[in-house]
């Protein structure tokens, strides 16, 4: 090859050269994501002038916002005819819009106390790695924030748990006689230990006691945190048991179990408020008197129980028919069977069907304020936009009240969608 | 398992109530009527017991009584004198028509936000995930009550309309936005407008002929007829050939400023249009995310299968992705009809009266009749609800896939 007759050949490679400017890096990603074709430059033109207007009339409102003041008219002082929010109102009125306008002030440690716990309580069911030990603290936590928010003395706790906890024991004594006999036990021993407790706490009523706080007192955020912990931690039990009646092949259960359902999911859940504000007192014994709130509670519970139940009915149809004949093949009765083999799997396909749920739930308890309850909504729409000091500050308080449902709903509902993904990867 | 013989045979023992899988099933299932039984009895006694302590009972009397009260949005003849039981229909009317109204619109905004969330365009695509996050994760109640905060402060009060430099104009001297609702031009319908009705309703009836016919003809025979500009022409010529024959029957009725407010047209009242908009912006959100599941659905072969085919992006749309992906997309879109229903019950927040404001709202506090009038109340929702769901099942049946 040395008598090439080629005037000039390269013997070594050209060194790479870098792609054409219109083909790398920005503006390529440019181009092909908002200037590929004619209606996308048009798209793109439209969505920026939608963020432009939107940033240029509520820039200027937020960055001249009025931090401190104690009325809307110090804040008309401060702007001087600048638009401008008044951001003074959430801080003037932060302990109301939290606790609402009647728990006291020294008392305020207490519910904040009962969150901070909640979030331990909370973590061992939402975390898989978190140690299983906490989840004894996951038990005892309802008794105790009981204690923390509403006051009164421990022993009111300690006798309720100490109820369940005998149940438990009696069960497991009797559980060799059959699941129907070992939990008639059960409830029955719950029953004794519980009517004994009520003797000890009318004796103990000082007993380690903090004041107590009526729960009419409860109000704004707070109420809102509590109607959904609590309706959600009661409706997963009744949840389950609606769903594995409405599977039963018992026609008389199923049918009561669907009827059930169906009405409850029927209903708009104001009609159920409606309910429980005017007209459950009346299928209450005669001069017994149950507060507004227990009432309420009753209600959401039984609301999204149904909704849980068909959920549940969900994971429960989603297993494979193996797992119950496989259940049956191990001579495994029907309360065993659910316990040990089907409930664990259809619950873990169902735990993000019943977070949407939880979200709903959480968000439909601002209903409450239109049966004149003063939750976060009804905190602002009754005392905080009436008083003379603050009547007109309507953005502010529905942005804070729109972003701080917004941050906790968003949050779990990521975390609802993390989990599908966990238990995806289970299954392959 | 039957053994042919020993356990079948055995003596009847009691302990084989609860035992015996034979027997069980019955031993349950009556014990849980008798708890039923019971808890009804009980609940019952309680109530008769209460009603005699307040000297009350049940009676439906006071639908007859006259209501006594105002309704300013109402679509039948209505005044004060009218029953509770006027008073309740037209909430009943109003109910349906915000969920009418607003069932159309979020499908509108909901299939729009889906298909744009899924969209090329990258600030598009984040645009429309951050309105669907906002508005899914933020209560409805407190949307309502923004929304409509919004057309009370936004929108120009009916005398800015006034003098000689207005601060707002009408629109096309036609529509007036205002803080106190929108009002358009009311057509007026004169002797000899049904012709015209029937003329159009004939046109309409035609179109849908044709398109038979023409999608007939293109499975028989092969042969495409074309569709758009027939069907336009039978939309218009009809109609308006009859309009100028029977001499122009049906007029307009512009709103007009008179003195502080405007006089004439339909009038929306701001409550109407700041609930309708509310609930289907909200609503919206979540139909969107049906929207863009249903079409996620589809598997990618189809649309490459169809771009294979040298179909245009447009055509795979149409033709191949939108027909499955709507199997998927409908039942959850139904439900979120239902929901929207159910939500606008939320109406009384903002003094729209729709049927939860008459008669679960001013009606039950006038009357003080609490049992029948919530009674009522879940009656009626619970009909919508289950006619919906009807129709939801007859669909679903429809659509499944034929499996030969």
């Amino acid at each position: 090859m040395a008598d090439n007759t080629a005037s000039f050949v390269r013997n070594q490679l050209i060194p790479e050269s870098p792609p054409p400017s219109s083909e790398t890096g920005a503006i390529k990603w440019v181009r092909e994501n908002l200037f590929s074709s004619p209606l996308n430059i048009f798209m793109t033109v439209v969505s920026l002038w939608a963020i432009y207007s939107l940033i240029i009339n509520v820039a200027p409102w937020f960055i001249n916002g009025v931090w401190s003041g104690s009325s809307v008219r110090d804040c008309y002082e401060v702007l001087d005819g600048a638009t401008g929010a008044c951001f003074a109102v959430l801080k003037e009125r932060w302990p109301q819009l939290i606790y609402g306008f009647k728990y006291p002030a020294s008392e305020f440690w207490r519910p904040n106390l009962a969150a901070i716990l909640l979030c331990i309580a909370i973590a061992p069911v939402l975390f898989r790695t978190v140690s299983r030990k906490l989840f004894f603290f996951t038990l005892i936590y309802p008794f105790l924030a009981f204690w923390l928010v509403w006051g009164g003395t421990i022993l009111t706790s300690i006798v309720a748990f100490a109820g369940f906890l005998v149940a438990l024991l009696s069960f497991r004594k009797l559980e060799n006689h059959g699941f129907v006999i070992a939990l008639i036990g059960g409830c029955a021993a719950a029953l004794v230990c519980w009517i004994l407790g009520g003797y000890i706490i009318d004796l103990g009523e000082n007993f380690v006691a903090l004041p107590a706080v009526p729960s009419r007192d409860m109000g704004g955020f707070m109420l809102n945190l509590i109607l959904g912990t609590v309706c959600v931690s009661l409706s997963l039990p009744l949840g389950i048991v609606l769903a594995l009646g409405r599977q039963s092949n018992m026609p008389i259960i199923k049918w009561i179990c669907v009827f059930f359902i169906e009405f409850i999911r029927g209903v708009p859940l104001i009609t159920l408020l409606f309910v429980a504000n005017v007209v459950l007192a009346y299928f209450f014994p005669p001069d017994t008197n149950i507060d507004l709130i227990l009432r309420v509670i009753i209600m959401i519970t039984l609301f999204s129980a149904a909704y849980i139940a068909e959920v549940i009915r969900g994971g429960l149809a989603a297993l494979p028919s193996g797992q119950y004949e496989a259940a049956n093949s191990l001579g495994l009765d029907y309360a065993q069977s659910m316990r040990l083999i089907i409930l664990p799997q259809a619950l873990k396909v169902s735990i993000p069907g019943i977070v949407n749920v939880a979200v709903g739930l959480f968000k439909d308890t601002t209903l409450v304020s239109i049966i004149s309850m003063f939750d976060l909504i009804g905190m602002i729409r009754g005392p905080i936009l009436a008083s003379t000091a603050w009547s007109g500050v309507y953005w502010e308080l529905f942005a804070f009240a729109a972003m701080i449902f917004f941050i906790v709903c968003y949050s779990i509902s990521q975390y609802s969608q993390w989990l599908e993904r966990q238990l995806e990867t289970d299954h392959r | 398992m039957d053994l042919p013989n020993g356990s079948s045979e055995a003596p009847f023992s009691v302990s084989m109530l609860v035992n015996d899988k034979r027997y069980r099933g019955y031993t349950f299932q009556f014990i849980a009527l008798l708890l039923l039984i019971f808890a009804m009895a009980y609940l019952g006694w309680n109530l008769t017991q209460n009603l005699a302590a307040k000297g009350l009972n049940i009676s439906y009397q006071f639908l007859r009584v006259p209501a006594g009260y105002d309704i300013n949005q109402r679509l039948i003849e209505y005044t004060s004198q009218s029953t509770h039981l006027r008073a309740s229909i037209v909430g009943v009317l109003n109910t349906l028509l915000i969920a009418f109204l607003g069932c159309i619109m979020a499908t509108v905004i909901g299939v729009f936000a889906g298909i744009l969330r899924l969209s090329n365009n990258w600030i598009v695509a984040k645009l429309m995930a951050i309105y669907v996050e906002i508005f899914r994760n933020v209560p409805v109640l407190i949307w309502i009550l923004i929304i409509s905060g919004i057309f009370i402060v936004a929108l120009p009060q009916p005398r800015s309309f006034r003098g000689e430099n207005p601060e707002a104009t009408m629109l096309w001297d036609a529509f007036a936005f205002t803080g106190r609702g929108i009002y358009a031009p009311k057509p007026l319908f004169n002797e000899g407008s049904s012709f015209v009705i029937v003329a159009f309703l004939l046109s309409l009836a035609a179109i849908f002929a044709y398109r038979r016919y023409a999608r007939e003809k293109l499975y028989s025979e092969g042969v495409l007829l074309p569709t758009r500009w027939p069907s336009i022409a039978l939309f218009f010529v009809p109609t308006v050939v009859v309009f100028f024959i029977a001499g122009s029957p049906i007029g307009v009725e512009y709103p007009e400023l008179k003195g502080f407010n405007f006089k004439g047209g339909i009038w929306a009242r701001g409550s109407l249009i700041a609930l309708w908009f509310a609930l289907s912006i909200y609503t919206g959100a979540f139909i969107a995310e049906n929207v863009r599941a249903g079409i996620q659905a589809i598997s990618k072969g189809q649309t490459e299968a169809a771009a294979a085919l040298g179909m245009r992006p447009n055509f795979v749309m149409n033709l191949v992705v939108l027909p499955q992906a709507l199997r998927v997309i409908i039942p959850p879109l139904i439900s979120q009809y239902l929901n929207l229903t159910k939500n606008s019950s939320l109406a009384i927040a903002v003094g729209y009266m729709d049927i939860t404001g008459t008669l679960g709202g001013i009606t039950l506090n006038q009357t003080g009749r609490a049992i029948e009038a919530v009674l009522l109340l879940m009656l009626f929702y619970l009909i919508i609800s289950l006619s919906i769901s009807a129709v939801m099942n007859v669909y679903n049946n429809s659509v499944k896939i034929k499996e030969r």
